[in-house]
């Protein structure tokens, strides 16, 4: 199967703007976790929030565009050189042949609850007029906007299935190049907060009152967070030492309850082996898997049944949602770039705000940071709702491949 | 423009207006008469238990309707099949009734509601009905969802060798989200492609990019519905299909971007 060459990525969380910040982070396992008020939200609870996206400003021309997500669309775009990477595959390319495909649960859904609960104050027929639901609230909209940003002319959409939608898109992506429709494609995703997702896992008491901590003993729910994160593929057929190259993606569904996972972590099971099939490697091969790791206690004792089932209890894995919170529909490509920052140098993130791990889990959980030089191949595993799952498998290209 | 790849397709589902089913629409779209959209109503979902059955909408009943028709046709077996769900607005009665909810003081989120808001909760309940652990992905691109879904379907049957069942539908958001975007009939068109023409007689279907215009229907209604609902944009392609006629056939993508589909035997 094709192997992907990440030739381009950037990340924007709670942890900060770009991959600089996101490291620095990561090596202190510092938690952008807090608890404080946002927009009229009235819930006791700790959010992941990026800062700056209430005053920064979409390009003149994209003003159509202007929502909460979009704007984390664009302050993701202009880190770490990814939008001139971009236009220099174009360049390469053509504008035909770079796709877009990215993930999203909840878009700029923010614009219509605000429309809605203007209209119930204040009632007024113009209101609706100048709601621009499909640049904003539609699901399509991220993609219509970086697609817009670049002026593509080439195939895009936008997956939505929940929390593993930015981790599909790596295997859109690959197929579509497959095909030979395309050289190159933009993946990742962006979720913003919003009240839906707040008051929606609230009311599943899903919610932890503190900063989540992933399979700890105590862990008692998740903390959402939002994220933009982008990455550009193409082929690795040029692919050199140190680039970080996606060989494997598994996706399956559990078929088994629209909001639990199945108990045994069955079909993270069959992610994760699919995973490894494409990419021809054992699971001794991989040195740290990236944890889905939400921090419910269903969620984490499930994800661990299926882990330990396939890679016994010494492969070194943990989530990094208590750093980031859960940032729903773009944590399969925030936790991508972690894996590609853990390959690049050389070292396993440990996890944060995990103060004593579970005894009834079997997984390796890394409540430390881990020195890996040697690391050459990581999964990292995104699950949502509706039992749909993914897992993605990364390398790291030695000299002499 | 680029490479063409080829699939072919083992079965038809669909459901609109006057349309309850590819026996009915097969009949309209290979006549000369003139389309009278009616409303026509949706079978219930039964291959899912009665408790999920109360908690389900539109969009799991359509989904489920044409899906299971589709492969009734082609005799496979849905739980085996990877799947892909094509819609721009998942559930938009439910999402609205979000909005109002979150309008108010309170803000009482239903959990039923809320789980059933992710633009894959079609995807969720179908796997529960059939079974089936295989891969499924549900995805967006406004007006040029169908096109987005049928090359990702496609895309998955040329990279894995397996069949794959792409179902495109849409719904309608209750006012006022209705007259922002206004989809008059609930409309879905089920695909399911295969790798090679043994397991999918029925026709081939060769894809490529396209910069030329989108066909269009001589027949104004057909029209109508094509441009007003983005699954139904599947319209031409099914026209072809109905009569039995090979060649070309361009269907909507983007406005600079359209699917060229060379139908063969």
């Amino acid at each position: 199967m094709l192997a992907l060459r990440l030739s381009a990525y950037t990340v924007v969380s709670a942890l900060g703007a770009g991959l600089d910040a996101t490291l620095a982070a990561l090596r202190e396992q510092r938690s952008g976790l807090v608890r404080k008020p946002w927009e009229t939200v009235a819930l006791d609870t700790c959010i992941g929030e990026v800062d700056g996206l209430d005053s920064f400003a979409l390009r003149d021309d994209l003003a159509r565009f202007d929502c909460r997500n979009n704007r984390l669309a664009q302050m993701t775009l202009e880190c770490d050189g990814f939008a001139a990477a971009v236009r220099a595959a174009i360049a390469r390319h053509g504008a035909t042949r770079v796709g877009v495909f990215l993930g999203t649960s909840t878009s700029g859904i923010l614009s219509s609850e605000i429309a809605f609960r203007e209209h119930e104050r204040t009632p007024a027929q113009g209101l609706w007029a100048t709601h621009d639901y499909r640049r904003t609230h539609n699901t399509y909209s991220v993609g219509d906007f970086v697609r817009t940003y670049f002026d593509l002319r080439g195939p895009a959409w936008v997956v939505s299935t929940a929390c593993s939608s930015s981790a599909k898109v790596f295997a859109d992506a690959q197929r579509m190049i497959a095909t030979g429709l395309i050289d190159a494609a933009i993946v990742g995703g962006v979720d913003s907060l919003c009240l839906t997702t707040l008051y929606g896992f609230n009311s599943l008491q899903l919610v932890s009152h503190a900063p989540c901590r992933p399979f700890d003993a105590q862990r008692d729910g998740i903390s959402i967070g939002e994220a933009g994160a982008f990455i550009l593929v193409e082929r690795a057929d040029d692919a050199r030492a140190g680039d970080i190259v996606m060989r494997g993606i598994g996706e399956s569904s559990d078929a088994h309850h629209m909001s639990s996972p199945h108990p045994e972590g069955l079909g993270a099971r069959h992610a994760m082996q699919a995973a490894l099939d494409m990419a021809g490697l054992v699971p001794a091969d991989i040195g740290y898997i990236n944890l889905h790791g939400t921090a419910t206690p269903s969620n984490d004792a499930a994800e661990d049944k299926g882990v330990s089932a396939l890679f016994g209890t010494a492969t070194a894995c943990s989530s990094t949602k208590g750093h980031t919170g859960h940032t729903l529909g773009a944590a399969g490509g925030v936790e991508a770039i972690v894996c590609a920052l853990a390959l690049t140098h050389g070292f396993a993130p440990g996890g944060a705000n995990t103060r004593e791990v579970d005894p009834r889990l079997a997984s390796h959980y890394l409540i430390e940071n881990a020195d890996m030089p040697g690391l050459r191949h990581t999964l990292s595993n995104s699950f949502g709702f509706g039992g749909s799952n993914a897992s993605l498998l990364l390398s790291k290209v030695e000299d002499g491949q | 423009m680029s490479a063409p790849f080829k699939v072919h397709l083992a079965g038809i589902g669909m459901f609109g207006p006057a349309l309850a089913g590819w026996e009915q629409g097969r009949a309209v779209l290979a006549s000369d008469a003139p389309f009278v959209p009616a409303p026509a109503p949706l079978p219930p979902a039964e291959a899912l238990p009665p408790a999920e059955r109360r908690r389900i909408g539109v969009p799991v009943k359509l989904s489920m309707a044409i899906g299971f028709e589709a492969i009734r046709q082609a005799g496979a077996d849905a739980s085996r099949l990877a799947n892909v769900f094509s819609s721009t607005g998942g559930d938009c009665d439910n999402c609205s009734a979000i909005l109002e909810v979150l309008a108010t003081e309170e803000r009482a989120v239903s959990p039923t509601r809320f789980h059933n808001s992710v633009h894959n909760a079609p995807a969720g309940y179908w796997s529960i009905a059939t079974h089936c652990m295989a891969a499924s992905t549900s995805l967006c691109a406004y007006d040029a969802t169908f096109a987005a879904g049928l090359l990702n379907a496609a895309g998955q049957v040329a990279a894995s060798g397996e069949p794959c069942l792409l179902m495109a539908y849409d719904t309608a958001y209750p006012e006022p989200l209705y007259s922002i975007r206004p989809i008059p009939h609930p409309f879905g068109v089920a695909l399911l492609l295969t790798a090679d023409a043994a397991s999918g007689p029925l026709a081939s279907l060769r894809l490529d990019l396209t910069a030329d215009a989108p066909d269009t229907l001589t027949d104004a209604e057909l029209e109508a519905l094509r441009r007003s609902v983005p699954a139904a944009r599947a319209l031409p392609l099914l026209r072809r299909l109905a009569r039995g006629e090979r060649g070309r056939v361009v269907i909507d993508y983007f406005d600079d971007l359209a699917l060229a589909i060379e139908v063969g035997a």
